[in-house]
């Protein structure tokens, strides 16, 4: 058990580390922070966290009767008045921002951040973002209604935040959507996670098939200095290094020209655009070895996952070399995995039919 | 393809000054003939510097003939291979260039199913078919091993008059050199019986693999393929052995210096010096009948008669292992790589591919343990045989005046060396001069003068237009030639200091480049050092040690030396058709084994 495990009277930890969790915590994670969690024990590293367990919820929800006012709020919803809609949304999250976080679940969330900041000197900057438990309903486009906070420092603030990520929950879009499709308030549990910062040396993103071939034997990398929004929006042109994924080899490498980088202004607690100094332009972003770590990564998700990804990666300059590659988030690849399923089946001849079909036609050798 | 469509025509290509006359050194049937220009420049050709990098005497014309004509006969009448006949040859310059022989389009089909019977046999018997060709190899070396030239006697044996033989000893001379000539056409027979075949399942998988996985390394279908015993690196294991044996017995010192038998005679005198000599007699046969070429050249130096090339191998080994260094093939992390190589790729595939990936890599892994060990049965352990057999009758030769050295045998063709064996013969019998001793000394000097003067200049790497797209099987499963091989040939000298090669053997290194041209510069090889060759040979392995890479010339991805250097971890560009004789010794060069790609940097 981890030092910033906190539990209740009954024994309940109303937080879980990313890197501590088992099985049987992942419900009580929300979509997120059991992504997160699965991924941490597949041996992928994240930036380290924690959940805020969706007891610790459940618990507000008990205490001083806000599950009462929710519910009463809620009985007097006309469903298809959306004045209404945001009127009875606002008056929730008041309900619960007013409201005092009951001590027990305070004093868990202060011990797991105090203890998450620990290796890193004084109050780690954090992302609280909201994991809702049904956020993994096909339908459930209202999950990205809920709310991130990046650049959260201190205690109180995550405190705070956490309150906010709960009242995110009633905002009226997701109100309604869940009085439409009938899931009662309480069949939606939210759990939180609050998750180190990431202060980016490079980013980027790789897929763990060649996008323009389709070939699974290959990883490709895009990567910038600095964070990785830039890369991922397209806004400038990355480095690019394409890998065979087995041999885990840099078959090729594309150093782009790379006039901005975004990076962390702590002082400001956001992030900034800076111009690169003219003998770092032409640089490549990653060293050979960042490149494999990257590498690494990716395949690790994919055969974590199933299938190819598309992984957001980050080498974070507070943790120590050789473990600050993290994943900050992976998705299914979709284009050729669509293709796949819908490309009819081959017959393979083998044997000496297949040695004769070889002769017949013998393939290119291609370098 | 850029600039020049097309190579050079052979009836445009003049021998080097000094080489004139060349042609009369090789048989009639081996030169491009003037009459028939029309119809041999209508022909592609790509030199085989692979296995003949360099000119050869007049009698290794031997080896071409036979090993050629036997490769032929698999595809065009035994297995009946639908496309392919076999490969016409030529010698030019003093180097071969090949034209594949395609089979008639209509005629294709109707070998279809004379060739499922015939080679289906083979490959369901595959297993007892190369036990039973390994009992006939062995034997065919043993019948080799029992002919012994010797010189003519003054008289006829008594016995022979006693039994009534009414015959002389020329005639076993003659019996002798004949039966030497038909096993090593036997030798050359069986190379071919299981290698067309073998590589032929090989391709297959490696082209399922590339239609899955359109940029899978070759290296990586290789190392899928390779064996991890394989008895082609046994001679270099067994000289290991002895190195680590030498340090554990303390015999180390007594084996340090002076020649072989100075250095054989201190290890007798020290404590478990006998140990050691036992183990290094043993180790002899058959292991040292290896060559430091390829087999192909009668000046080829076999460890068997130069006991100082592995004394000076196992000397290195030595020092290595008094360093502390592990000298020893990773034999266990080979095998784990491999298993997990296979593992990965099996992993990306679904169902169907994967039922038919594993059927595949089974037949390649099946046949490749002979690809890979033929070589030390014919080209090293036949082949040391062979030419020492022919030294022993060159030395008869020389010993009665006919040349200056043994070996000066190999200047005649091996038609002109039964005449010279009747010329002996019969000047003995006659009892008067033979004619030979007056007329082969200057004439081997007229020769030798021509072969120096046609080692002066390069090969051409092709002749004439090749064909749009290289389809032919054989061209690119024996000698890696494909069609983006021909165009970086044609565009050879499009970016200076840029070579671009096949990616053989993984890695990226920096280094000084140290040219070879042949085996017995070997020992001018620096610590260090990148090699570039011609063709390297896997007898080249022991020297692998103090390399950091590897650019040759010619050769695939499956030619020795790129099997060698995946072995050994050693970055590796092959098939770069010029950088031997682009890259000048000292350059500096960088060396991507991954991409194929070879930089000179100053």
């Amino acid at each position: 058990m981890s030092a910033f495990d906190a539990r209740n009277l009954s024994g309940i930890a109303y937080t879980i580390p990313f890197d501590s969790a088992g099985p049987d915590d992942f419900e009580r994670m929300g979509g997120k922070g059991a992504s997160l969690a699965r991924m941490t024990a597949a041996g992928v590293s994240v930036p380290p966290g924690f959940s805020v367990a969706t007891e610790a919820y459940a618990e507000m929800l008990r205490a001083d009767g806000l599950g009462a006012e929710i519910d009463a709020l809620m009985a007097k919803l006309d469903i298809e008045d959306v004045g209404d809609q945001a009127r009875t949304s606002d008056a929730i999250r008041a309900a619960i921002t007013r409201r005092v976080m009951p001590q027990a679940v305070e004093q868990a969330i202060r011990a797991a951040y105090a203890a998450l900041s620990a290796p890193f000197g004084g109050d780690l900057a954090v992302a609280v973002r909201s994991s809702a438990t049904a956020e993994d309903l096909p339908d459930a486009s209202f999950a990205g209604q809920q709310d991130t906070y990046l650049w959260v420092v201190g205690a109180d603030a995550v405190i705070d935040r956490v309150r906010a990520c709960w009242a995110s929950l009633f905002n009226a879009r997701a109100i309604a959507y869940r009085a439409r499709n009938g899931l009662g308030e309480t069949n939606v549990l939210m759990s939180v996670a609050v998750q180190k910062m990431v202060d980016a040396r490079a980013a980027g993103v790789a897929m763990t098939l060649d996008p323009v071939t389709g070939d699974r034997s290959r990883i490709v990398i895009d990567s910038a200095f600095g964070l990785g929004e830039p890369v991922v929006s397209g806004e400038i042109t990355p480095d690019n290094f394409v890998l065979d994924k087995v041999l885990l080899e840099i078959a090729r490498r594309n150093i782009a020209h790379k006039d901005f980088e975004l990076v962390v202004d702590r002082a400001a607690r956001c992030t900034v655009e800076r111009v690169i100094e003219p003998e770092r332009r032409s640089q490549p972003s990653l060293s050979d070895e960042d490149v494999l770590a990257v590498a690494r990564l990716a395949k690790a998700l994919e055969r974590q996952m199933g299938c190819p990804q598309d992984v957001e990666w980050a080498i974070d300059r507070d943790l120590p070399p050789g473990a600050d590659v993290v994943a900050l988030q992976s998705r299914p690849e979709t284009v050729w995995s669509r293709k796949a399923a819908t490309r009819p089946k081959t017959a393979y001849a083998t044997g000496i039919e297949g040695v004769l079909g070889t002769l017949l036609s013998p393939v290119q050798i291609k370098h | 393809m850029t600039q020049q469509a097309r190579f050079p025509s052979p009836y445009d290509l003049a021998p080097p000054p000094g080489a004139e006359g060349w042609k009369d050194l090789y048989p009639y049937y081996l030169t491009f003939k003037d009459k028939l220009r029309s119809e041999e420049d209508a022909k592609f050709w790509f030199c085989d510097a692979q296995h003949w990098p360099s000119p050869f005497k007049p009698f290794d014309a031997i080896t071409v003939e036979f090993a050629v004509k036997c490769l032929g006969q698999y595809n065009t009448r035994h297995y009946l291979v639908p496309p392919a006949n076999g490969v016409e040859y030529r010698i030019h310059n003093g180097y071969c260039y090949m034209s594949p022989v395609a089979v008639a389009p209509e005629l294709i089909a109707d070998r279809v199913p004379q060739f499922l019977e015939r080679a289906g046999h083979y490959f369901q018997n595959w297993q007892s078919l190369l036990e039973n060709w390994d009992k006939k190899v062995r034997a065919n070396i043993a019948d080799m091993e029992t002919i012994h030239f010797e010189a003519l006697p003054d008289a006829v044996p008594i016995e022979w008059i006693k039994g009534g033989v009414g015959l002389d000893n020329t005639y076993a001379l003659t019996e002798s050199y004949d039966r030497l000539i038909q096993l090593l056409y036997k030798t050359w027979q069986y190379h071919f019986e299981f290698l067309n075949l073998g590589y032929a399942a090989y391709l297959d998988f490696f082209g399922f693999m590339k239609s899955l996985f359109p940029s899978i390394p070759d290296q990586a279908i290789a190392k899928m393929v390779q064996g991890v015993e394989v008895d082609l690196f046994r001679p270099d294991d067994e000289l290991k052995k002895l190195a680590r044996l030498a340090v554990e017995l303390g015999v180390d010192a007594a084996l340090a210096t002076g020649t072989v038998d100075e250095a054989l005679a201190a290890v007798g005198q020290v404590p478990g010096g006998d140990v050691w000599l036992k183990a290094w007699k043993d180790a002899q046969d058959p292991w040292f009948n290896f060559t430091s070429g390829n087999g192909f050249y009668s000046d080829d130096k076999y460890w068997i008669e130069h006991l100082d090339l592995p004394l000076g191998y196992i000397r290195d080994y030595i020092v290595r292992v008094k360093r502390g260094e592990t000298i020893e093939r990773p034999t266990a992390k080979i095998a784990a790589e491999r298993d997990r190589i296979t593992a990965e790729y099996a992993e990306l595939l679904d169902d169907d591919a994967r039922a038919a990936f594993e059927g595949k890599l089974g037949l390649a892994r099946t046949v490749f343990p002979y690809v890979e060990n033929h070589n030390f049965y014919i080209e090293h352990w036949s082949m040391s045989v062979f030419w020492r057999k022919m030294r022993e009758l060159g030395q008869i030769l020389q010993q009665a005046g006919f040349w200056h050295d043994a070996n000066d045998i190999f200047y005649l063709t091996r038609q002109e060396i039964r005449d010279v064996i009747f010329d002996y013969g019969n000047g003995w019998a006659v009892g008067a001069k033979a004619a030979g001793p007056d007329y082969w000394p200057d004439e081997i000097e007229r020769r030798a003068a021509i072969m120096k003067a046609l080692a002066t200049r390069p090969p051409q790497p092709a002749l004439n237009e090749p064909p749009a797209v290289i389809t032919e099987p054989f061209t690119i499963m024996l000698w890696g030639i494909t069609t983006d091989r021909i165009n970086a040939w044609l565009g050879g000298d499009d970016k200076e200091g840029h070579i671009t090669g096949m990616a053989a053997s993984p890695g990226l290194v920096e280094g000084r480049a140290r040219v070879i041209r042949s085996a017995s510069q070997l020992d001018e090889i620096e610590e260090g050092e990148i090699l570039v060759a011609p063709v390297t040979a896997p007898s080249w392995a022991p020297v692998f040690g103090r390399i950091r890479a590897i650019v040759t010339d010619v050769g695939g991805m499956m030619s020795h030396a790129a099997i060698v250097c995946r072995e050994y971890g050693l970055p590796a560009v092959t098939g770069t058709g010029t950088a031997s004789s682009r890259i000048q010794n000292g350059q500096m060069l960088r060396v991507d084994g991954t991409t194929g790609e070879v930089t000179v940097l100053s």
